[in-house]
C-alpha cells in the first residue's frame, strides 16, 4: 500500500496520541490515590501512609514526567501535520486548548515540582494541598482536552464564516456543555482512575505474593479496591451515557459499532457476537440480545435506530445540500459585500451540510463538478471501518465489566476477610496490570476511527485537514518519533520495574517510635497489643 | 450572546497581539534560565555532584516554567489560528527538532539521577545539554525567519501552502541572518542561566557561570547590534498597502501588501519603540556588570530586563505584520487579518485576565518557598533531589 500525507499524517497522530495515552490514565488516577493516602496520613499521622504516599508518588512522578513530555508534541501537532484543520476550526478548538493551559496545566506543573521537593519546606497539610493541587489540575487538564475532543464528534456552538472560511465560535458556553464532552470527560477520567487501581492493586498483590512490604501492600490493596470499584462503576455507566448521546450525535459511528446495516424495527437488538462485512453489507453469524441495544441508545422501547445503508442515503441528501452550500459560498466569496440577499439566504439555509460537499474534494476539485459516481461513493465513505470497531467496541466493554468484577473481589476481601488474599487472585491481579491501558486505547480507537471519514463530524473531512507537506518530511519525523519514543519507553519501564523492584522505603525505626507514643490508643478491646500480627507496623 | 461587543474588536486584536508577546516573553524569562542551565551545564559542572546541584536549581520549577511554552502554543492556537497553522507546518522539520530536544530536557532531569551508572549520567547530561542549547538556538533561528519573511502562500480556500522542497523546510532556514538571530537568543539565554545559577548555586559552580555569563551577555549585545545593523541595511520591510480595516474580517487575503523598503521605518513612525532596544542594551549591559561584580538578585532582574527589550523590539518593529511571505506578501499575516473571530477573542481574554493573576501568584509562592541556594549537602543528603 502506498501512503500518501494523509495516511501519514493519520497514523503519525494515531502513534503519537495512543502514545500520549498510555501516560495520561495512570497519571490521573495515581494523582488521586496519593492525594488520598497523604490526606489519611494527614489525619492519623501514621508513617506508613506518608511512606505510602512517597511511594506510589515516586511511581507517580516517572510516569508523569512522559505523560508530560509526549503532551508537548500533541500541543503542536495540530499545526504541524493538520494545517488546514487548525485553520478552519481553530477559532474554536483552540480556546479549549488554552483554556487548558490556563487553568490546568500550569497548576499541576507548578504543583508536582513542590511535591517532590516540598516534604521539608512545608507543613503538613500545606504539602498535602499542594499533591491535592497536581490531582485537580491533571485531572481538570483531561476536562478541557475532552471539551475539544466532544466539539469534534459533536461540533456544537459554532458556524461557518464565509468571509473568514473558517467555523467561528458562536456560545462559548454551547462548546463548554457540549453533552458528548461531558460524558466523555466523566467516562474518560473514570477509566483513568481504574488504571491506576489496578496498576496500584498489581503491584501490590505482587509484593505480598513476595511476602514484602505487606503492610504497605494491604492498605494499598485497601485504597485501590474501593477506590476502582466506585471507578470501575462509573465508567460503565458514562460509557453508556456516551452511547445514548451517540444515538441522537453521531449515528454513523453507533451503527457501525453495532454492525447494524438496515434500520431495525424498535426496540433494536445488541449483537453481542458477529461478523460485520463491508462488501456484502452484511453482519454474519449475528448473536443478538433483544431489546438491549434500543434500550441503550434511545432509553425508549419506540424510537428506531437507524442502520447504516439509510445513515447513507441521508448523506447522500446531504451531499446534495452541501452542493447548494457550495456554489453559494463561492458566489458569496467572488461578491463580497455586493452579494444579493437571497444568496446569502440560500448559502445560510444549506451551511450547515457544506461539509459533506467538502467529502468531493478527494475525487474533484470543484465539487460542482463531481458526477453522480463520485457523489454515490463520497456518501459511501461516510461508513467507517465496521468490523474493527465492532469487536474493539466488544473488548472495551468486556474489559469494563471484568474490572468492576476484580474490584469488587478485592474490595470484599479487604473489607470483610480481613485482607487475606488468595495466592490465585494476587496472581491474577498481577497479570490484569495491563488490561486497563488496552481497554483505554480501544476506546480511543472506537471514538476516533468511529469519527471518520470526518475530523470534525460533518464539517471537515480528514482528507482536507492535513498540510501539505512531503511525503519524506512525513516519513523522517514519523521515524524520528517511533526510534525516539520506542527508546524512551524502554527507559521508562526499566526505571518503573526498577523501583518497584526495590520497593518503598520503610522507616522501621520512625514507625516503632510512633508506635510507642500512641500505643494506649491503638490498644484493641480485648487487651492485646496494637500490632501483635503486624510487626511491621 | 452579544457580550464580546463590550470590547472593539481591533481593541482586542492589539490586546492579544501584546498578550502573544507577554507569553513568548513569559517563556523566555521562565524557561529562558531553564534552556541557559541546560545548555551551561557540561561547562560549569564538572563532577557529578556538582551537576546534581546545577540541576536541581531547576528542578522543581522547569516544569511549571515549561508550561509557557505549552501555552504560547495553546494561545496562538486559540488566538491568532493562522499563525499557528502555517508556521508550525512550515517551520516542520525544525519544529520537530525542537520538540525532540524538549521532550528530552524533563525525561533528562527526572531520570538522570535514577540510576548510579556514569555512562548513563552522562548520556542524561548530554541529553540536558542538547534540550537547553537545540531550542535556544533554533526559537532565535525561527525569529530571524520570520523576520526574513517565509515562503508560504494561501490558495482562495486559505489553505496554507510551501514553496521548496522537503531540504528547504530544515535547512532552509538556516540563511545567515536567521543564524544570526539565532546567535543573539542562544547567548542571551546563557546570560540569562547563568544569572539564575549566579543566585542560586555557590562556589565554583557560580564562578564558572558568572564568568561563562559576562561573555555571552557581551556576545548577545554584539550580535543583536549587528542585526539591527543587518536589518537596516540589508534586509527589505514589508508594508500593507491601501486602506487598512483594524476590525474587518480574518481573512488575509483581502488586505495588499508590499515587499520593499526597511522594518526599520518603524521607529520613524512609532519613534517611542525605540525603548525596546534601549531595555534590551541596558539590561545586558547591567547584567553582564552583576555578574562581574557577583551580584545575585539585581543581575537576575537586569537580564530579565534585557530579554524582555529584545523580544519586545522584534515584536514592535514589526507590527502589524506577524508572519510575512516572500513568495506572496498578499498572504502575509498581520494583527487586522489574521486573528480569531471577535467573540473567541473575548472569550479567551476574560479567561486570562481571571486566571493569568492567579498563575502568577501560586508561581510566585512556589518560588518563595523554594527560595535560597542550592549546597552540596542538600543535594547528598535529599531522597527526593535529583
Amino acid at each position: 500500500m502506498e501512503l500518501d500525507i494523509v495516511e501519514l499524517s493519520r497514523l503519525q497522530f494515531a502513534m503519537t496520541a495512543m502514545y500520549h495515552f498510555l501516560f495520561v490514565p495512570l497519571t490521573l488516577g495515581l494523582s488521586v490515590i496519593v492525594a488520598i493516602m497523604e490526606t489519611v496520613y494527614v489525619m492519623t499521622g501514621r508513617p506508613i501512609w506518608r511512606q505510602m504516599t512517597k511511594f506510589w508518588g515516586l511511581l507517580f512522578g516517572i510516569n508523569f514526567v512522559l505523560g508530560v513530555a509526549t503532551g508537548i508534541t500533541m500541543e503542536f501537532q495540530f499545526g504541524m501535520n493538520w494545517s488546514y484543520y487548525s485553520h478552519y476550526v481553530g477559532d474554536v478548538f483552540g480556546a479549549p486548548l488554552a483554556i487548558e493551559g490556563l487553568m490546568a496545566f500550569f497548576l499541576e506543573a507548578t504543583f508536582v515540582g513542590l511535591f517532590f521537593f516540598g516534604w521539608d519546606k512545608l507543613s503538613k497539610v500545606a504539602h498535602m494541598i499542594v499533591t491535592w493541587l497536581v490531582a485537580i489540575g491533571s485531572n481538570f487538564s483531561a476536562l478541557w482536552i475532552l471539551i475539544a475532543n466532544g466539539w469534534m464528534q459533536n461540533p456544537v456552538g459554532a458556524q461557518f464564516n464565509p468571509e473568514t472560511m473558517r467555523m467561528e465560535m458562536t456560545s462559548f458556553f454551547d462548546v463548554v456543555f457540549n453533552e458528548v464532552a461531558q460524558a466523555k470527560f466523566v467516562h474518560t477520567v473514570s477509566a483513568g482512575y481504574v488504571t491506576a487501581a489496578v496498576f496500584v492493586l498489581g503491584v501490590s498483590a505482587w509484593y505480598l505474593l513476595k511476602d514484602r512490604h505487606v503492610e504497605l501492600a494491604r492498605r494499598s490493596i485497601a485504597v485501590a479496591s474501593a477506590f476502582g470499584l466506585a471507578s470501575a462503576l462509573s465508567v460503565v455507566v458514562l460509557g453508556d451515557e456516551s452511547g445514548y448521546s451517540a444515538s441522537h450525535t453521531q449515528k454513523m459511528k453507533l451503527a457501525a459499532i453495532e454492525g447494524m446495516w438496515e434500520t431495525h424495527k424498535a426496540p433494536a437488538p445488541f449483537s453481542a457476537i458477529g461478523f460485520p462485512d463491508k462488501e456484502a453489507r452484511e453482519t454474519h453469524y449475528k448473536v443478538e440480545v433483544p431489546w438491549v441495544m434500543g434500550l441503550i441508545g434511545t432509553r425508549s422501547l419506540t424510537e428506531e435506530i437507524p442502520g447504516i445503508n439509510d445513515l447513507v442515503a441521508e448523506a447522500e441528501e446531504k451531499i446534495r445540500s452541501g452542493l447548494i452550500a457550495y456554489d453559494a459560498l463561492m458566489a458569496i466569496r467572488a461578491q463580497r459585500a455586493e452579494t444579493p440577499e437571497e444568496v446569502r439566504a440560500t448559502f445560510e439555509e444549506h451551511s450547515g451540510n457544506l461539509g459533506f460537499a467538502l467529502l468531493l474534494k478527494r475525487y474533484v476539485d470543484d465539487p460542482r463538478e463531481a458526477t453522480e459516481a463520485q457523489i454515490a461513493q463520497a456518501a459511501d465513505d461516510t461508513i467507517p471501518g465496521v468490523a474493527p470497531l465492532f469487536w474493539a467496541f466488544r473488548i472495551m466493554v468486556g474489559l469494563g465489566f471484568g474490572f468492576i468484577a476484580v474490584m469488587l473481589y478485592f474490595f470484599y476481601r479487604a473489607s470483610f476477610r480481613a485482607m487475606q488474599f488468595p495466592r490465585w487472585a494476587l496472581r491474577g491481579a498481577v497479570i490484569i496490570i495491563p488490561a486497563p491501558w488496552i481497554a483505554a486505547e480501544l476506546g480511543w480507537f472506537v471514538a476516533e476511527y468511529g469519527r471518520q471519514p470526518w475530523t470534525v463530524d460533518g464539517v471537515l473531512p480528514t482528507a482536507l485537514s492535513v498540510s501539505h507537506l512531503g511525503v519524506a518530511d512525513l516519513l523522517i519525523t514519523l521515524a524520528g518519533f517511533v526510534t525516539f519514543y520506542t527508546i524512551l519507553f524502554i527507559i521508562e519501564m526499566g526505571l518503573m520495574l526498577k523501583y518497584i523492584r526495590k520497593g518503598p522505603f520503610e522507616d522501621v525505626e520512625e514507625t516503632n517510635a510512633w508506635v510507642e507514643r500512641h500505643e494506649h490508643r491503638l490498644r484493641t478491646h480485648d487487651g492485646k497489643g496494637p500490632f501483635a500480627a503486624n510487626p511491621a507496623e | 450572546m452579544i457580550l464580546h461587543e463590550l470590547i472593539d474588536f481591533e481593541i482586542l486584536r492589539v490586546l492579544w497581539w501584546a498578550l502573544l508577546g507577554v507569553l513568548l516573553i513569559g517563556f523566555a524569562l521562565t524557561d529562558g534560565f531553564d534552556m541557559g542551565v541546560g545548555a551551561l551545564l557540561p561547562f560549569v559542572a564538572r563532577t557529578d555532584v556538582e551537576r546534581r546541584v546545577v540541576i536541581n536549581t531547576i528542578g522543581p520549577v522547569w516544569e511549571g516554567n515549561q508550561v509557557w511554552f505549552i501555552l504560547g502554543g495553546g494561545a496562538i492556537f486559540a488566538a491568532w489560528p493562522p499563525l499557528y497553522a502555517v508556521s508550525f507546518s512550515g517551520f516542520y522539520l525544525a519544529m520537530f527538532v525542537i520538540l525532540a530536544a524538549l521532550i528530552l530536557r524533563p525525561v533528562g532531569f527526572k531520570y538522570r539521577s535514577k540510576r548510579e551508572s556514569l555512562a548513563w549520567r552522562s548520556g542524561w547530561d548530554w541529553a540536558l545539554f542538547i534540550g537547553g542549547a537545540v531550542p535556544a538556538l533554533l526559537f532565535g533561528v525561527a525569529v530571524g525567519n520570520v523576520l526574513l519573511g517565509v515562503p508560504f502562500y494561501l490558495t482562495e480556500d486559505l489553505m496554507p501552502m510551501y514553496d521548496g522542497s522537503f531540504y528547504g523546510k530544515f535547512f532552509g532556514l538556516l540563511r545567515p541572518f536567521a543564524l544570526l538571530a539565532g546567535v543573539v537568543s542562544i547567548s542571551m539565554l546563557l546570560m540569562h542561566g547563568a544569572a539564575w545559577l549566579s543566585l542560586k548555586a555557590e562556589g565554583a559552580v557560580a564562578e564558572r557561570a558568572r564568568r561563562i555569563g559576562t561573555t555571552a551577555g557581551l556576545v548577545a549585545a554584539g550580535a543583536y547590534a549587528l542585526a539591527g545593523l543587518w536589518l537596516a541595511f540589508g534586509i527589505d520591510g514589508f508594508a500593507l498597502m491601501g486602506e487598512v480595516i483594524p476590525h474587518g474580517p480574518s481573512n488575509p487575503l483581502y488586505s495588499e501588501v508590499s515587499r520593499g523598503g526597511t522594518w526599520l521605518s518603524a521607529y520613524a513612525e512609532r519613534p517611542w519603540i525605540v525603548i525596546a532596544p534601549l531595555m534590551g542594551f541596558a539590561g545586558i549591559a547591567l547584567a553582564v556588570r552583576g555578574l562581574r561584580a557577583g551580584r545575585e538578585v539585581s543581575t537576575l532582574l537586569w537580564s530579565k530586563m534585557g530579554i524582555t527589550g529584545i523580544i519586545a523590539s522584534v515584536g514592535l518593529t514589526m507590527f502589524p505584520f506577524i508572519l510575512p511571505s516572500t513568495v506572496n506578501p498578499s498572504s502575509s499575516l498581520t494583527v487586522w487579518d489574521s486573528s480569531s473571530s471577535h467573540q473567541t477573542l473575548f472569550v479567551m481574554l476574560v479567561m486570562t485576565v481571571i486566571f493569568m493573576p492567579i498563575i502568577l501568584a501560586y508561581t510566585a509562592w512556589v518560588y518563595k518557598v523554594l527560595w535560597g541556594k542550592v549546597t552540596e549537602a542538600d543535594v547528598t543528603d535529599s531522597d527526593s533531589a535529583y
